[in-house]
Parts: C-alpha cells; structure tokens; sequence
C-alpha cells in the first residue's frame, strides 16, 4: 500500500482544519493587536456562530443551500451583535484593563456556554451541506505505459470541503483588504498604533474597540458556520477553537495577522498530518507544551516583531 | 485591644466557630462544610500567590491534581499507607509548582496566564494519556481500608470533618503567619510596585518564585487531602475548571485577605449548591458571579469589609 495518497488526504483534511483555524485566530488576533486584550469567550463565540446557524437553518427550512446561505449571513451579524454588547456593557466600564478583562471573559464564557445549554441543549444538531459531492482523491502511479493517474480506492474528499477552503481564503482577503484599504481598517490601526494619539486626533477609540470585538468574534462566527455542516453544533464545540487559536495567535506573534495566518496553516496541516501518525491527546499535549515553551522564551512569538 | 489581639481573635473566633459547628450541623451541611474546609485550604494557597504577589495563575488546577494524583497513585500502584502517600502528594505539588514557577516567572502579565494556562492543560492531557494509571475521565476510588491514617478511619463524616478543619487551621494560621512576617510584606511590595522594590535591593525573582512554591504546594496538600477524605481522584480535577473555581473564590472573598477564601469558597460552595438543584447549566452563577465581581466590587467581600469597618484586616 502507498503512503502517498494518505498524505494527500491528510493534507487537504488539515487545510480545512487550517482554513477555519485562520478565520477563528485571525478574529483573536485581531483583538489583541487593537485592543491588548485577550478575550477568553471566544471560543463561545465560535460556538454560539454554530448553535445560530442550526437555529436559522430549522427556521428557513427548504433546501439546504437557502438555510446555509442564510445563516452565513445573519449568524456573523447576531454573535457581532452580541460582542460590541458585550465589550459595551462589561469591557468598556472596567476600561479594557487586560488582567480584569481575562477575568470578565471567563465569566463570558460561563453565561453564553450555560445559556446555550440552557435553551439548545446538550445534543449535538448538524446542518446540512449546501452540497456535498463525493470527489475521488486522483494519484498518479508509474504503470507500464508511464505515469498514469488512478484513484486509490475509498479515498475522497467532496466538494463542500474544497469550497470551505475557497471560502477562508476569500475572507481572509476581505479581512486584510478592510485593514489595509478601508477607513475602518485605517481607524483600527490608527488605534492599535497609539491610542492615546488616536484620542487627540479625534477617533472614537471606545466605539472602534467595540467594532474590533465586533468583527473578531463575527469572524469566529463565519469560521463555525463553515464548519458546521462537517462536525456538528454542540455547547462545548468552543474548547478546541479556543485553545487552538490560542497557539496559533502565540506562535504567529501577538497581534500579526500575517504570522496568524501562517501559523494557522502550519498548525492546521501538521495537526491533520500527525494525527493520522500519532494518538490526538499525544499530538496535543506536545503542542500545549511547546505553545507554553515558545512564550516563555520568546514572549512575542515565532513571527513577532520588535514593539509588534 | 492591640491590633494583633484582634486579628487573633478574629480568625481564632472562625475556627472555634466552625470547630463547634461540627456538633450542631446537620448531616448533609455538615458533610458540605468538610469539604468546604479543605476548598478553602486550596484557595488559601491561590490567594497567596494572586491576592498578596498580584500574580493571576490560571492553572493552579496542576497542583491540585499533583497533590491528588500524587497521594491517590502512591495508594493505587503501590499500596502506600496514607500518610508517606500524603506526603508523596505535596512533595509532588512542591516539585511541580518549583519547576513551572523556573518557566513561567520568565513572562508577566497576560503571558503569564496563558502559560500557567497551558501547563495546567498539558498536564491535564497527561492525566487522560496515562489512562492505564489515572483511569482518565472516569477516575478512581480510594478504598475505605485504604483511608485509615493513624487508626483513624477517614470515611467516618465525623473524623473527616475535623481532619479538614485541621487542614484549614494549619493553612490559616500559616497564612495569617506569612503575610505578617517580612517576607509576605515583601510579596505586598511586589504586588505594588516590582521595579521600586527590586531598586530597594531585594531579589523580587527570588520571592515570586518561593511565593509559587508555597502557593502550588498548599494547593497540593489541599488536593491530596480531599482524595484521601472523600476517597476519589479525577481527571475533572486538574481540568480547567479547577483553575477557575479558587480565583472566583478568592475574588468573590477578597482578594489579599486571610479569611477571604473561606468566605467566597462558602458563598460560591452554596449558590452553585442552590444552583444545581434548580437547573443543569449551574455554572451560569459561576459566570455571572465573576462578571459581577469585575465590574462592580473587585476588592471582593473581605476588601469592602476592610475599606468600610476593619482598616485592621489583613
């Protein structure tokens, strides 16, 4: 039996992993970079995109693709919705104080994870595909005629899988276009730069932090909805997103985007790559441990700059 | 009445208090009240290192279990008597929370809590690992003939209540010792300002990494006595959860306080108690609690009992 095929489905599981791992850590990212703070919920927020596209998934009824279409848009705006809330009401009173908003956003967490469970219950609910053809995974083999392509028995990946990566990469666009082109995205770095300067200059830094914890938990939000239709919307789901996005944000550098991007791609490939070599608790003890490694010896991260 | 006078009878007042409780409560609170004791052991081990050094651990949950683990597999793998295996769980916490203290001392703030985060993960992932060893998830019963300390048969509601009102003492009367004697008014100094005291001379490294120890092991001897009194060991305790559970109570009592811990374990012990009879998702109170707590009183109670009556309390 050949390797090679194993590793090429190997490869494209670990890119979806990779795909909604860069959407969910570029929304964590991306409220650290602005606002120094870390936001422990946002793993529920991730969470509560899924839970919401099962709810407007069962409300729209019909076929799969009107459901799914439109909850990639409403669950975005309610979890969006609910963050600036959030950062209004909680955040914003303890002035962003990095230490006591850890202990507010675990407190988050509780409230969304135990409502969730309170009103959705502790089942786990799919939502269907828009569409999901089977694609056999093609290899190529040196036959008696010269190389010959053939598909390797059983292997396959569909479609929808192909279209979440398409999707990810396509935000992430958006993403970096908004940051680098758009007024918004100017305001944000504006602020990330120096807030104090950003106040004297006029830019209303609390209603900018508000749309920055906005947008990073729609992101999170868009990456669930992606993926629901492959796992399954459950109350706990958040966990893994969180710790996950955690070591990509670490390993990218606090606050880049760029080195989030890459470091979710080379998290998520080798995640879906040693997994299939190697026990998943084993695979994440030894990322755990060299997440915790890298941060005490390198406090800014792989791909971090200097003041980054 | 001298100041020290006070504080004596203060906290000499709680543990006659609860001393004398053991005849009156009835079964179930009474049983709850043991095992709130020795909580409040292992959030007074947190408060030494968050409320008096001002540092914010989020995997105390590692020494925990490393004094839980530590004294339950002695017993399990080989049927040591309780007290070398109580031993063996607080030496475990004290070497575990000395080399984690060596790492993450080497970051601060939000760094800080994401690395004591992450070990406290990793070591949790161990648990399941070894599942051989620690039977994961599930855990594992300590037998009743296993928890005789001494003649002393464990299991019994009444022994256990005054084994974890010892616990407590010891851990309150240290406690009460240590932040009056130089050193804890040394870690109040860092808590307040790190770069003026380091230019007074003093090694504040040195002291942040003795306060860890001496947080990490109180917590361990707390986890390795709540396995031996109520005879079980878990992976749930060296969840995250656990990590969580002694800040909420040390926030919700006060943090850098002595009697704080009790306080908030006892509070929170009973609204997640009440909680749970009313609905599955009790740890909404939980949450809620600590969002309350940031936003509206983060001297927690024993705090606004200082800034209001007792400017004495330490």
């Amino acid at each position: 039996m050949e390797l090679g095929p194993y590793i090429l489905l190997a490869t494209l599981e670990g890119a979806v992993t990779a795909a909604v791992l860069a959407l969910t850590a570029v929304g964590l990212s991306l409220v650290f970079g602005v606002m120094r703070v870390v936001n422990i919920a946002h793993g529920e927020f991730f969470m509560l995109g899924a839970v919401i596209a099962w709810h407007v998934a069962q409300a729209v009824g019909g076929p799969p693709a009107a459901g799914f279409i439109a909850a990639l848009v409403i669950a975005p705006l309610v979890v969006g919705a609910i963050a600036a809330l959030a950062d209004v009401t909680i955040l914003r009173p303890i002035g962003h104080d990095p230490e006591r908003t850890i202990v507010a956003t675990i407190g988050l967490l509780y409230i969304i994870q135990q409502l969730v469970l309170m009103t959705y219950g502790p089942e786990a609910r799919p939502v269907l595909a828009p569409f999901n053809q089977r694609i056999a995974i093609p290899w190529v083999e040196w036959g008696e005629a010269g190389l010959r392509l053939y598909f390797p028995w059983g292997l396959s990946t569909t479609s929808y899988k192909i279209a979440v990566i398409g999707a990810a990469a396509l935000v992430l666009g958006g993403v970096w276009a908004m940051m680098a082109h758009s007024r918004i995205g100017l305001l944000m770095r504006a602020t990330q730069a120096d807030r104090e300067m950003a106040l004297a200059f006029g830019i209303p830094v609390e209603r900018v932090y508000a749309m920055v914890f906005a947008i990073g938990a729609a992101l999170a939000a868009l990456a669930a909805v992606l993926i629901v239709p492959i796992s399954q919307a459950h109350y706990l789901m958040g966990a893994d997103p969180l710790l996950l996005s955690f070591i990509v944000v670490i390993i990218g550098g606090l606050g880049s985007l760029p080195g989030t991007v890459l470091a979710a791609l080379f998290i998520g490939l080798s995640d879906g790559i040693i997994s299939v070599f190697f026990s998943p608790t084993l695979a994440k003890i030894l990322a755990t441990l060299l997440v915790a490694l890298v941060l005490v010896l390198r406090p800014r991260g792989l791909f971090g700059r200097q003041g980054a | 009445m001298s100041k020290t006078a006070r504080i004596l009878a203060l906290h000499g007042g709680l543990l006659a208090v609860l001393l004398a409780l053991q005849f009156v409560l009835p079964a179930y609170h009474h049983g709850n009240l043991a095992r709130i004791m020795v909580l409040a052991a292992y959030a007074i081990g947190y408060n030494i290192l968050f409320g008096y050094t001002g540092l914010l651990s989020l995997g105390h949950a590692l020494f925990f279990a490393a004094g839980m683990y530590g004294m339950a597999l002695m017993i399990r793998l080989f049927g040591a008597a309780p007290a070398p295996a109580l031993l063996t769980g607080v030496v475990a916490g004290a070497l575990v929370s000395a080399a984690l203290a060596l790492l993450a001392l080497r970051t601060t703030g939000v760094a800080f809590m994401i690395v004591t985060l992450m070990f406290a993960q990793a070591g949790y992932l161990t648990v399941l690992y070894f599942a051989d060893f620690t039977r994961g998830d599930e855990g594992f019963v300590i037998k009743a003939a296993d928890r005789v300390l001494w003649g002393i048969d464990l299991g019994d509601p009444a022994n256990r209540y005054f084994a974890a009102w010892a616990l407590f003492s010891i851990c309150l009367g240290f406690c009460l010792w240590l932040v009056r004697a130089p050193f804890g008014k040394t870690l109040v100094a860092i808590r307040e300002n790190e770069d003026r005291v380091r230019m007074l001379g003093y090694d504040t490294y040195l002291h942040k990494w003795a306060a860890m120890v001496v947080s990490g092991t109180i917590s361990a001897a707390a986890g390795a006595v709540y396995g031996l009194l109520f005879g079980y060991a878990g992976a749930s305790f060296a969840a995250v959860e656990y990590s969580i559970l002694p800040l909420l109570w040390v926030l919700l009592g006060g943090a850098g306080t002595v009697s704080g811990p009790f306080i908030g374990t006892l509070l929170m012990f009973y609204l997640i108690d009440i909680a749970s009879g009313l609905t599955e998702a009790y740890m909404l109170i939980a949450g809620l609690a600590l969002v309350g707590l940031t936003l509206f009183a983060p001297q927690g109670l024993g705090g606004e009992l200082r800034r209001r009556l007792w400017k004495w309390l330490p």
